[in-house]
């Protein structure tokens, strides 16, 4: 899925399933800016959103006299809620997430893309900002970054595994680093320690096929990377699986723990579930409270 | 050979080679597999992880035991097994001569005598023993060759619709006197024949004589004939036995003309009784129809019987000019035609124009002179396609002035006045004999009895054509029977009477074989010598032994008398003979034959056809073998994970293909296939201009538009298709695209018939002369001359440009521009309805009608629609962002165009719902 049209439709289909995303924006100045659109809730902006009768904990200047005024009951005008973010994407476009151990099953990128756009997409038309780590992308609203997005993620790597692009991160944004987190665990951890400095948030999204989770090899085998430049013998592959089902759950263990540390959220997609249940997942890691907080 | 178990070995030495089979299992069991060759992104996690031990896997015992299995059935295959060994029969090293009746009374039984001597062949080929074959229905010089040379010729054997005659066993008996000693293997048909026993005598001299039959009774059925109202047919066996019923079947056509069973009878052989009677009661349409009775489950041209005109009885219509007075019955002018007719024909009565829509066979008209013009056009017509009129003479012709001047239709000849008469009391003369018939009439052969006169008749004027026109005639030359042929049907004139008063033709037997001559009455079955005399029959269709008919081909005629007295054979086969108007049926069995079974001398020994032969089994185990070396390598291969990986999946495929057949290919023809895939969805269709580029484009086009129909509304066409419009169905597109180019071919006449079948019954042409530019149509582009030309001969109704309220603007997205690739509003539909006025208060005018059937523009629609393969625009329209803009609404005008044709005005009704919702009261 290399071609940015079909990977935008296909991405389109996913995000057509789901309300606009409503990322919470953390009040923190110079990251917040007034979006185009309203939130379609009540909040801060300057639009009428909808009378409410006033409750206990509602400020007197709160109270809206001359609709009050009509009846007995006190009422409070709300406004609609307006505020954008602005995301930053990276998925990791190294030739280990062009896998898949089955044809029914789509490339760990495919899907990795997929989630990404779907993502983008939503926030998109939340009015949030989306754009790439790096210098690349800068976040940017509107429609045509997604289409810039869809063709700056067509681009392969031809690198075994790519770091996580940390550089240029806009300070107190959000971010989502999708990768299937193959290579070395320094990159991560510099990335996420780099972003926790600046105040940068975000969702770590690690895409595993489901043959990478079972290991289902047996008798004499060559591994072989997907570049093929690292190769790995042995005579019998199913002895192996217990070591290296420990070194996978050690590798989750990691980022796990460097997630708590940074305030980052984890989650780990398989490529032979749904991506409607990926973007679930992202969308409640996005959206709410646990990032927020 | 060696017998172990029941089971034959040639080289039972080769089996010690099984006891190598253990080493072999040590030594593959040794050979580990070898490795498999993995991507996977998660070696970087498997880095520096070692093998607990070294020890490799070893290869599974199963695949093991298949490897052994596979040798094991090499070497037993190779060892020569051989099911069935025969006990060696009585030893003999000459030549064999294989006997064969090879008649019809075989034929049921014939794959089984065909499979024993096949054993028998077999057993001789392994003996190396020459073998010759006389086959006694068709007897010829036997020649010895080896068995594996006839076996090849097994199947062209077959029997013959015939018994051995007695001078075939003479022949036999000559061709074998010239041989040498030895040995008989006699297949028998079970039923006795003259001269077997000479022949039997002369083979027993020659060497030891074994005789083959079945156990299985011979049924044969005798002639159908028909009497008391009912087909009467016998069956016959050749041993009496236990009571035993059969099934008769009455085979024939359907009105629709399909060959199938009529009727079933069945009969019953009483205990000890060689003969079965049963009969069959069937309306005349339905016995005319009746082709041949059969046996049920007998396959031998014995066990069925082919009807002829026998069974089929003809309708004659008698019509008279005189009323009949009561009480002269013996007067009545259809007195005598009545009584040589009734036992033979059905009689039927009435006016003429009551019978003729009965359409008879005949009508016989007996001294009616004169018809009316309503009468005789029907009658004309009713000769002309096949009907038989024959006329009687009388006082009112002969003072008629019909046919005197000029020939009338109705008559064979023209017709002197007043007639004449001879013998009389007033005239000279004796009454006058018949000459004897001449070659050319039909009624030649018969013998003309001394006893009939003539005294009075109606004269023939001589005219050129009359000679020919004489069937028979006086002795003194005048015409006495004349005839004519009018198309397909003839008239015939008798000069005399019906009744004896000019005559005593009549009251003669010559005159009932007369009728049957002239197939005015059938007489298949009184078919005798006598009657048959002079008349030459040619086959029509003959018998095989099975009882299939065939096309008889060039076989020479065959003499009357020589058909029925004759037995049938090589020149005289069973079949369906015709002379001129008449059928005739020679059947296998006549009325008088008898089945008698065989009975063989107690020295030879007769066995039955049922054998066990003997089957070498070599190639099972080898095929067997090669089987298993094939799973093998499947097995190996799927072992170290090469079967199934992506890189190899061709090669596999390949492989399946190889072992398992390539699937049967071309099961449908090219139509077939078009139609269904044009079919199972719905299509979008463009027409092949035969440029290359524009028909790529505007294939492009229509998958752009099918896409975008699938992605924004509930139409979902398959991918589009270029349509030819001469070979291919236009009915399943209910759109077709027809991009103009200057040089495209014009239309066969039937494409443009179909085109306007198309046009007509609801489909929509888009012409597009993709030049909207450069020209605003009429004839200044060449694209839009050779519009002209094309759509010159298709049925286009008055057009007009798309009005603004046309129901095209808003099937399903609102518009008002057509665009394409240009951006012209030249767009031509058809016509509206002159009286439709814009009602007060309605936004469009009520224009009920149906789809227009052209829409014609120069907007190249297509390029605007293309998308290259990824889904991608094909073609840039237009400049920046309007330029999308553009292709947007070239898109919607394509869902409005095919939501148009689909839905037809089904948006212009809603132009009445102010006035449904006034109606319900709100």
């Amino acid at each position: 899925m290399s071609d940015p049209l079909a990977l935008r439709a296909s991405s389109e289909t996913e995000a057509a399933a789901f309300p606009a995303l409503l990322a919470r924006a953390e009040h923190l100045a110079g990251a917040v800016l007034l979006g185009a659109h309203g939130r379609r809730r009540a909040g801060t902006g300057d639009d009428f959103w909808q009378y409410r009768p006033a409750q206990v904990g509602d400020s007197r200047r709160a109270i809206d006299y001359r609709r009050s005024a009509m009846g007995d009951t006190e009422f409070v005008r709300e406004r609609e809620w307006q505020i954008a973010q602005s995301v930053m994407l990276w998925v990791d476009q190294g030739a280990s997430m062009r896998f898949t151990s089955d044809d029914a099953i789509p490339q760990k990128i495919d899907r990795a893309r997929v989630l990404s756009l779907a993502a983008a997409i939503l926030l998109n038309r939340g009015g949030e900002r989306v754009g790439l780590t790096g210098t690349e992308l800068p976040p940017r609203s509107g429609r045509p970054q997604i289409l810039a997005l869809a063709q700056m993620f067509c681009r392969d790597d031809a690198a075994e595994y790519s770091p996580p692009e940390h550089r240029a991160m806009i300070p107190h944004a959000r971010a989502v680093f999708i990768s299937d987190f193959m290579g070395d665990i320094d990159g991560v951890r510099t990335a996420l320690t780099k972003a926790a400095d600046r105040g940068v948030r975000g969702v770590l999204c690690h895409v595993l096929d489901p043959s990478e989770e079972a290991f289902p090899f047996t008798g004499r085998t060559i591994f072989q990377s997907m570049g093929g430049t690292i190769s790995h013998e042995t005579l019998k592959a199913n002895d192996l699986k217990d070591r290296y089902l420990a070194r996978l759950a050690e590798r989750k263990a990691e980022l796990q723990s460097l997630c708590a540390l940074t305030g980052w959220r984890y989650g780990i997609h398989h490529t032979n579930t749904p991506a409607q249940a990926g973007l679930l997942w992202l969308y409640g890691a996005l959206d709410a409270r646990g990032v927020a907080a | 050979m060696m017998v172990l178990g029941g089971i034959g070995f040639t080289a039972p030495w080769l089996l010690l080679a099984l006891a190598a089979l253990p080493i072999l299992w040590l030594l593959l069991r040794a050979v580990p597999p070898a490795p498999i060759k993995r991507r996977f992104p998660g070696v970087a996690l498997l880095l520096g992880l070692k093998d607990d031990e070294t020890v490799s896997d070893r290869t599974p015992w199963w695949l093991l035991l298949l490897r052994m299995l596979a040798v094991a059935a090499i070497i037993i295959g190779l060892a020569g097994p051989v099911l069935n060994p025969e006990a060696e029969q009585a030893e003999g090293n000459g030549p064999i001569l294989f006997v064969l009746d090879g008649s019809w009374a075989g034929a049921t039984r014939w794959p089984q005598q065909q499979e024993a001597i096949d054993a028998q062949l077999t057993r001789a080929s392994r003996l190396g023993r020459t073998v010759g074959f006389l086959t006694l229905t068709r007897p010829d010089t036997p020649v010895f060759q080896s068995a594996d040379a006839w076996r090849n010729r097994l199947a062209g054997l077959n029997p013959a619709p015939w018994q051995p005659s007695e001078e075939m066993l003479v022949t036999a008996q000559a061709a074998v006197e010239g041989l040498g000693t030895f040995d008989t293997l006699w297949f028998s048909d079970t039923l006795d024949y003259a001269n077997r026993d000479d022949l039997l005598e002369l083979l027993q001299e020659r060497g030891t004589v074994e005789a083959y039959q079945t156990a299985l009774n011979v049924l044969a059925m005798l002639p159908a004939t028909y009497e008391d109202g009912a087909v009467q047919l016998r069956m016959l066996r050749a041993t009496a036995g236990e009571e035993r019923e059969i099934v008769v079947q009455a085979q024939g056509r359907d009105p629709a003309g399909n060959a199938r069973i009529l009727a079933t009878a069945t009969a019953t052989f009483e205990q000890g009784a060689t003969e079965a009677e049963t009969a069959i009661v069937l309306p005349s349409e339905l016995r005319a129809r009746i082709t041949r009775f059969d046996i049920a489950g007998q396959r031998s041209a014995g066990a069925s019987t082919l009807s002829d005109d026998g069974l089929r009885r003809r309708e004659v219509a008698l019509i008279s000019a005189r009323e009949s007075r009561e009480g002269l019955e013996l007067l009545s002018p259809l007195h005598y035609i009545e009584q040589a007719l009734a036992p033979t024909a059905d009689l039927i009565d009435g006016s003429l124009s009551d019978i003729l829509p009965a359409n008879p066979d005949v009508i016989v008209l007996a001294d009616v002179a004169t018809l009316s013009e309503g009468e005789a056009a029907p009658l004309t017509e009713w000769i002309e396609n096949g009907g038989m009129l024959v006329r009687f003479a009388g006082p009112r012709i002969a003072a008629s002035d019909i046919s005197r001047i000029d020939e009338d239709p109705l008559m064979p000849v023209r017709l002197r006045a007043g007639g004449r008469s001879v013998g009389g009391a007033m005239s000279w003369g004796e009454p006058k004999g018949l000459s004897a018939f001449s070659n050319a009439s039909p009624f030649f052969g018969l013998t003309v009895p001394d006893d009939v006169t003539v005294s009075a008749q109606v004269m023939a004027q001589p005219d050129p054509t009359l000679a020919e026109r004489v069937i028979a005639s006086l002795s003194d030359g005048t015409p006495l029977v004349t005839r004519k042929n009018v198309g397909q049907g003839q008239i015939v004139l008798f000069h005399v009477t019906a009744t004896a008063e000019w005559s005593t033709l009549p009251l003669s037997g010559l005159f009932v074989e007369m009728m049957e001559r002239l197939a005015v009455s059938s007489s298949a079955a009184s078919a005798t010598v006598a009657a048959l005399e002079g008349t030459t029959w040619i086959p029509r269709r003959v018998l095989d032994g099975f009882g299939s008919l065939s096309d008889a081909g060039s076989l020479p005629g065959i003499d009357g008398p020589a058909l029925v007295q004759d037995p049938t054979g090589p020149l005289l086969p069973p079949g369906l003979y015709t002379s001129g108007d008449r059928t005739l049926a020679r059947n296998v069995l006549t009325a008088e034959s008898t089945l008698t079974p065989t009975s063989w001398p107690s020295d030879v020994p007769v066995r039955g056809l049922a054998v066990a032969p003997e089957q070498p089994v070599v190639g099972w185990l080898l095929s067997l073998a090669i089987l298993l070396l094939l799973a093998d390598v499947v097995v190996s291969l799927a072992l170290s994970g090469r079967l199934l990986s992506r890189s190899n999946a061709p090669a596999t495929a390949l492989a399946a293909l190889m072992l398992f057949g390539a699937p049967a290919a071309d099961a449908q023809t090219a139509a077939e296939a078009f139609a269904l895939s044009a079919t199972s969805e719905l299509t979008l269709g463009h027409v092949i201009t035969g440029d290359p580029q524009v028909d790529e484009i505007a294939l492009a086009g229509l998958t752009g538009l099918s896409d975008t129909l699938f992605f924004r509304t509930s139409v979902e066409p398959s991918p589009p298709l270029g349509v030819n419009l001469e070979t291919d169905e236009l009915a399943f597109f209910p759109i077709l695209y027809w991009p103009i180019t200057p040089r495209q071919p014009t239309p066969s006449a039937e494409a443009y018939v179909k085109l306007n079948t198309y046009l007509r019954s609801g489909g929509m042409i888009l012409f597009d002369t993709r030049d909207a530019d450069t020209a605003s149509f009429g004839a200044s582009s060449p694209n839009g001359r050779k519009l002209q030309e094309l759509a010159a001969p298709l049925d286009i109704p008055a057009l007009e440009p798309l009005p603004a309220d046309h129901v095209i603007t808003r099937t399903f997205y609102l518009l008002q521009d057509f665009p394409g690739r240009h951006n012209s509003r030249d767009v031509w539909v058809e016509a509206a309805d002159p009286n439709a006025e814009q009602i007060e208060g309605m936004p469009f005018r009520d224009l009920n009608d149906g789809v227009t059937p052209v829409v014609i523009g120069g907007n190249d629609w297509a390029s605007a629609w293309a998308v290259n393969a990824g889904g991608a625009p094909l073609l840039p329209i237009g400049r920046g962002f309007s330029g999308e803009r553009q292709r947007e609404i070239a898109y919607r005008f394509g869902i409005n165009l095919v939501m148009h044709v689909l839905t037809g005005n089904y948006k212009s009704d809603q132009v009445h719902v102010p006035a449904l919702l006034d109606r319900l009261g709100q």
